[in-house]
């Protein structure tokens, strides 16, 4: 009976790595780690480029909208790979009765938001599809960036060893919850604000201060859990978080028990995984502190040596156990 | 987080810890029989705390486990139906059926929705007045209330398209069936939220008759140890009784409104369960006044007799006789993502807090 594509297949947990392994990788010829980006190398001088495409209900939500997470979200998966994004494309499926209105904000958005990236939107696709055929608007966004030699391995984690600290630059599970409260099927509404922005600014100051940047992630759809638990694979290294220092804002907090939901599933739209050498993550939190996109920056834990493969999680409580990755889509608890 | 904070407090679980080691006498083992207890313990790492002497094992409280094959069965050849919009709550989307699941349904292109509260079910009706909405209900005496609250209001502004398929069920009759089976157990860790509705007195007689303590307990660390804390000392005292560890929300009376809304649609039936097969009067339909929006008899299907994996061993485990690392299809054959039995589904599900939170060395 497992034979159609289900939501969970595009979660961004177990079940799409799976997906992406069974389906795409052989058959393209995709090198293994996959990574943010693909890094291109032409006489000499290096590129990432990276696609992604973005369907989000609603498409106008507290903090953005999905024009403005097109533009973040490939600025982001560039810049984590160690780049500076300097070019984009926007493609644009369109649903037959889609208020022209809110085509020009969200094209605004995008303007804007890539004029704070530093980046231009160059080239791009526009196709109307009938009533009922899409679900109002998908865009898809595809970039490239100048990747300097010395930070090629950023992406693999290659570097990752025993001792690094691991970064978060604030608060978790907000646009995840933005999102939910926005979509009001789950009988609440909140304040809570979608964490959405381009980040390659920060990220560049970070590179720029500390030699040590072994590895970095955005920590989109699957949130923490599945890009500590992807690296832990990648690397064969172990991981010990504390889940006290992780940083979760206490409205999504208490939305997440009541829902049942771990916010460490939940997905970002502006949070970077940093794993920085033991000699120089004390500079990075101070770089990453003094920025506005940085302030709530907090160490949550450090790669170890034990445990080859899996995240190990200090409870609030005290206690210790897996910290696993999230599988399927996010259901609300039962009672 | 006020109120949930200070009953995670790091030093207060330190002390009720090592309180436990001081006043153990032995071995002990205590059944959690709620889902929400089984996930809370697992969630906060407490069997990597706990004293060795005590084993803490799963019990019939967790919904979707329960639930058995044939209300899956029906619920998924309804679904089937093009003027159908079935509504449940999210886990029992992906329980497997005999051939299939709400979940695989719904990719095929079948009309399923989550919910998160029964009168969101009884919304989907008023907003689809063409389509008939089936609640498929499952759950305790905490949750049926709620199904009982939606079908009155749902008789009182005549909604006609909104149907309930009841797989709700009671705790006492099940955790007889454990207490009378064979299960050895030194106490019940009480599901808390039960209680809230029922009051302490329905498991007055699990001392009284079976002579195994009981501590109702909260969801939160501190709940859980100090509910562990009483039943180690009802064991060293030979003196079972029904203590609360919950008395912020739990007392002797419950929640009459709640029970009265419930008595008022619903009166006891026998029921299957998962693990358990039939047990008399220990589950939830209809009253003969509100038939009208019982899915079962408004709606009469043919359903596939179903057929459990052999291999499985979800009846064993809800029965507190296994445990999920016993299963041969544990971690192999059956995972959250591809799960063979109820238990592997639900966030609640023994084996699914094994596999998701155990550390296995």
């Amino acid at each position: 009976m497992n034979d159609t594509v289900t939501l969970n297949d595009g979660s961004g947990g177990r079940q799409s790595a799976r997906l992406i392994r069974k389906v795409f990788v052989r058959r393209f010829g995709i090198p293994l780690p996959l990574t943010d980006s693909a890094v291109l190398e032409e006489d000499g001088s290096l590129l990432a480029f990276t696609t992604d495409s973005y369907i989000v209900d609603p498409v106008f939500f507290p903090g953005g909208n999905i024009g403005k997470l097109a533009v973040c979200g490939t600025v982001n998966d560039l810049a984590v790979s160690g780049a500076v994004p300097m070019f984009i494309s926007a493609s644009f499926i369109i649903e037959e009765g889609f208020p022209l209105d809110d085509l020009e904000q969200i094209a605004g958005s995008m303007a804007e938001e890539a004029e704070n990236a530093g980046v231009r939107i160059v080239t791009g696709d526009t196709k109307v599809a009938g009533r009922g055929k899409c679900d109002r608007i998908f865009i898809t966004t595809a970039g490239i960036g100048r990747l300097k030699p010395q930070f090629r391995s950023i992406g693999t984690g290659n570097k990752v060893r025993a001792g690094d600290r691991i970064i978060v630059n604030g608060s978790l599970g907000n646009h995840a919850v933005a999102i939910l409260g926005a979509r009001h099927d789950l009988s609440f509404s909140t304040q809570v604000v979608s964490d959405c922005a381009s980040m390659n600014h920060l990220i560049q100051l970070v590179l720029k201060e500390c030699s040590e940047v072994h590895f970095m992630r955005d920590l989109t759809r699957g949130g923490l859990a599945a890009v500590l638990n992807e690296l832990a694979q990648m690397t064969g290294k172990g991981m010990t978080i504390d889940e006290r220092s992780v940083p979760v804002d206490s409205v999504v907090r208490g939305l997440c028990e009541t829902m049942g939901f771990d916010p460490l599933h939940l997905a970002n739209e502006g949070k970077i995984a940093y794993v920085i050498g033991e000699s120089d993550y004390m500079k990075a939190l101070e770089v990453l502190r003094n920025h506005p996109l940085g302030s709530g920056s907090a160490v949550i834990g450090h790669i170890t040596d034990v445990n080859p493969g899996s995240v190990r999680l200090i409870t609030s409580a005290g206690g210790t156990r897996i910290m696993e990755p999230p599988s399927g889509m996010l259901i609300p608890r039962i009672c | 987080m006020k109120y949930i904070e200070e009953f995670r407090d790091k030093d207060l679980i330190k002390k009720l810890i090592r309180h436990i080691g001081m006043v153990m006498r032995g071995k002990y083992v205590f059944m959690e029989v709620c889902g929400g207890h089984t996930s809370a313990i697992h969630r906060f790492g407490i069997p990597s705390m706990l004293p060795s002497g005590i084993s803490l094992i799963s019990g019939p409280g967790c919904p979707v486990c329960v639930t058995a094959m044939d209300f899956i069965d029906r619920a998924i050849v309804l679904a089937g139906y093009s003027d159908v919009i079935i509504a449940t709550f999210g886990d029992l989307i992906r329980v497997p059926g005999s051939s299939s699941s709400l979940e695989r349904k719904r990719s095929a292109g079948a009309d399923v929705r989550i919910i998160f509260s029964p009168l969101d079910a009884l919304d989907i009706a008023r907003e689809n007045p063409g389509k008939k909405v089936v609640f498929a209900g499952i759950g305790f005496e905490t949750t049926a209330p709620a199904t009982a609250v939606t079908v009155l209001q749902a008789g009182k502004e005549k909604i006609g398209n909104f149907y309930v398929l009841s797989a709700h069920k009671l705790m006492p009759p099940v955790m007889e069936a454990v207490a009378g089976g064979g299960t050895a157990l030194d106490g019940f860790i009480c599901p808390g939220h039960v209680a809230a509705i029922t009051g302490s007195g329905i498991f007055d007689f699990l001392p009284e008759k079976h002579g195994i303590g009981c501590a109702i307990a909260g969801f939160e660390p501190t709940d859980i140890l100090q509910s562990v804390l009483m039943l180690v000392r009802q064991v060293n005292l030979k003196s079972p009784s029904v203590e609360i560890a919950y008395t912020r929300v739990v007392n002797a009376g419950g929640n009459r409104i709640a029970l009265k809304a419930m008595s008022e649609v619903f009166e006891p039936c026998d029921t299957s369960w998962r693990g358990f097969g039939r047990i008399a009067a220990s589950g939830l339909k209809l009253r003969e006044e509100f038939a009208g929006f019982d899915a079962e008899r408004r709606m009469p299907v043919e359903i596939p007799q179903g057929i459990e994996n052999p291999a499985c061993i979800c009846p064993d485990i809800l029965r507190g006789l296994m445990k999920p690392c016993e299963c041969t299809l544990f971690g192999k054959g059956c995972t959250p993502d591809n799960p063979v039995g109820a238990c592997m589904v639900s966030s609640e599900g023994a084996c699914n807090t094994h596999y998701r939170y155990n550390i296995y060395e």
